[in-house]
């Protein structure tokens, strides 16, 4: 299977003024294929944030190579990195981050916008990716009309309706209960099942214990990467 | 077809905005409404008193020369102009027999003199003798009678043509053609009245003058005065050598020595629309700068409130990039969001200042040009791109993930 990521020694450095430097990120090496379940794990201050954010393309790393889908990402300008994040990632954020005052649909709808998809089939496509998640009927409900479940659903679908290469998950259950937090779980393995790469950032065990895959970090190096041996999985308990 | 999908979602975002802060939009557009009402106002203003000088300057006749001691403008010393000799009545007999550009001459002398009838009266009424070439040398038009004829001009004859305002005021509800005018306790009959002029000269138009033979002006009032020559030129297009001429002329019969300067000046309608033309043009651009200030106070208040707005939504700011938003992209977004508030502001200002203009009207004729509509418009969409492009290019140089992390 093709590599949809491929990290060779990612080095971050933050200036923090002065001869003072933060080393965020030391050298990280990572490959990922397509069709993974990765969760990436670690305690505040490994470098997880930093390195999802790298991952995501919302930042560079200070040295190093970095190739997604074969591309050089370490060497994009503003521009390039902000259509990778359009048509290749999909974000999944812990606080949900939807626009509060647009509806579900327009929300979803939203990454299409800056696609340059056209607009009927921009609507025809939110609507229906709204309703693989399970919305069908709250398209025009807004943020502050649906609970905290409804929402991360809506966040998900913002991040799949451009059928991205991977879909970058920072802590997606962080601010919901444990309920409806195994309801997003499940609803992350079932695109896992129909084909979709997913990393998924947490200092949850619980939650990492979902992944095929699990990537420590510690002070900014990887500490290990083994394949989740007592592997939680629904289709697997309800079997 | 991308610019308008990011043009439209640009403005249906805006909108939300604005709606979303309705009482700090309305303030702000408030700057440019009332920087928008004062400049169209203003330039409504200049406009109507253009229109109103030339209105008024049209009264001269473009194609007539004003021989006189006096110059309409001038710089030159004031007791020197006053000690040079009277122009003489025969001087117009003199002048239309040697200028060939000259299509008709007329001497006029003026006085000021209380007009009566029955029991209505002016004080002060303007009485110019004149002869019947008057007619052809000065372009006025009667709508009623006639005016005197060579006969009754060199008879002098007590008939007069009375001004529009002077009928009106002396004559309110009869027809003053036949009837008994007295002009400084003299009777004279009226034979012809004049087409209303209008404008800001009052008194130097026809409107409130009476016009009388020049013989029956000088038994009357005295013939020891001074005398203006009004020379029509028979081609427009030759006014240049017409004055040249008519100055030769006038050194002629002056009997100035090759050397001397001129003791008369020739004036014409040109001379008082240039002045005025560089006395407008000040006070146009002196005005547009003072209320321009106005909508450049506006602007930075558009500014202001763009910068607080692109901080508040620094977080939407995160999550636009995040999901796509190139640099661009933003940077459209706020531009447009200033450039609504502003065109909101100019539209509100153009709706307050139409009906201000047609009360301005009431006092100065005037109407609000569709040149200052449009202006209008164009300025308030420039204001805002103008004071939104700072804000919006904060907003479009912000680090996604600084963005994503502000709370």
């Amino acid at each position: 299977m093709s590599n949809v990521i491929e990290l060779t020694n990612i080095v971050k450095t933050y200036d923090m003024g002065g001869a003072e430097e933060v080393h965020a990120l030391c050298g990280i090496s990572l490959t990922l294929k397509k069709n993974e379940y990765v969760a990436i794990m670690g305690p505040s201050g490994s470098g997880k944030s930093t390195l999802m954010n790298i991952i995501g393309c919302l930042d560079t790393p200070t040295s190093g190579q970095y190739l997604f889908n074969g591309l050089s990402v370490s060497d994009m300008d503003d521009n390039e990195l902000a259509k990778i994040r359009n048509k290749e990632i999909g974000f999944v954020f812990q606080t949900f981050n939807l626009l509060p005052r647009s509806d579900s649909l327009h929300n979803v709808e939203l990454p299409l916008i800056y696609g340059g998809i056209s607009s009927t089939e921009r609507k025809r496509r939110a609507a229906e990716v709204l309703k693989d998640v399970g919305l069908g009927d709250r398209g025009h409900h807004k943020p502050n009309e649906l609970s905290g479940g409804q929402r991360q659903r809506v966040a998900v679908a913002r991040a799949l309706v451009t059928r991205p290469s991977i879909i970058l998950a920072d802590e997606p259950t962080g601010n919901l209960d444990t309920k409806t937090g195994e309801e997003i779980m499940m609803l992350f393995e079932e695109l896992h099942r129909q084909g979709n790469t997913i990393i998924l950032v947490t200092h949850e065990a619980d939650i990492a214990d979902h992944a095929q895959r699990a990537i420590r970090l510690r002070d900014g190096v990887v500490e290990s990467d083994e394949p989740v041996r007592k592997r939680k999985s629904y289709t697997a308990a309800t079997a | 077809m991308y610019f308008w999908t990011e043009l439209k979602e640009g403005l249906i975002i805006s909108f939300r905005a604005i709606r979303a802060n309705k009482m700090r939009s309305v303030l702000t557009t408030l700057g440019i409404v009332i920087g928008i009402v004062s400049v169209t106002l203003m330039a409504t203003a200049i406009e109507g008193v253009n229109r109103a000088f030339d209105q008024s300057a049209a009264a001269f006749g473009t194609d007539v020369l004003y021989v006189d001691k006096w110059p309409w403008v001038s710089n030159e010393d004031w007791a020197t102009i006053r000690n040079r000799r009277n122009l003489e009545v025969s001087y117009a007999a003199k002048v239309e027999r040697q200028a060939t550009f000259a299509d008709a001459v007329a001497p006029v002398v003026g006085t000021r003199k209380r007009l009566a009838q029955g029991p209505n009266s002016m004080e002060d009424g303007f009485v110019s003798g004149t002869t019947h070439q008057y007619i052809n040398a000065a372009g006025v038009t009667l709508t009623d009678g006639r005016f005197f004829t060579a006969e009754e001009s060199s008879g002098g004859r007590p008939v007069a043509v009375i001004g529009a305002t002077v009928a009106e005021n002396l004559f309110p509800r009869e027809d003053p053609l036949g009837k008994v005018l007295r002009v400084g306790g003299f009777p004279y009959m009226v034979v012809g009245v004049c087409e209303k002029q209008g404008g800001l000269f009052g008194e130097f138009t026809s409107d409130s003058r009476v016009f009388v033979p020049l013989l029956s002006f000088q038994t009357h009032f005295g013939s020891r005065r001074n005398v203006t020559i009004q020379v029509r030129v028979a081609d427009i297009k030759e006014m240049e050598n017409a004055k040249i001429e008519i100055e030769g002329v006038m050194r002629k019969i002056r009997g100035l020595a090759p050397g001397k300067p001129n003791d008369f000046n020739i004036n014409q309608q040109e001379i008082l629309t240039e002045t005025f033309g560089g006395i407008s043009l000040v006070i146009a651009s002196i005005g547009l700068f003072i209320t321009g200030l106005s909508l450049f106070v506006g602007g930075i208040g558009i500014m202001n409130i763009m910068f607080v707005s692109v901080t508040e939504r620094t977080k939407e700011i995160g999550i636009r990039k995040a999901i796509g938003a190139k640099r661009r992209t933003i940077l459209m977004q706020f531009l447009i969001e200033a450039a609504a508030l502003c065109l909101i502001g100019g539209l509100i200002g153009l709706a307050i200042a139409f009906p201000v203009s047609l009360i301005v009207d009431q006092f100065l004729p005037t109407a609000m040009p569709l040149s200052v509509v449009g202006i209008a418009i164009l300025i308030s969409l420039a204001v805002g791109v103008i004071s939104g492009f700072m804000p919006a290019y904060r907003a479009a140089r912000m680090d996604p993930v600084e963005a994503l992390r502000y709370e």
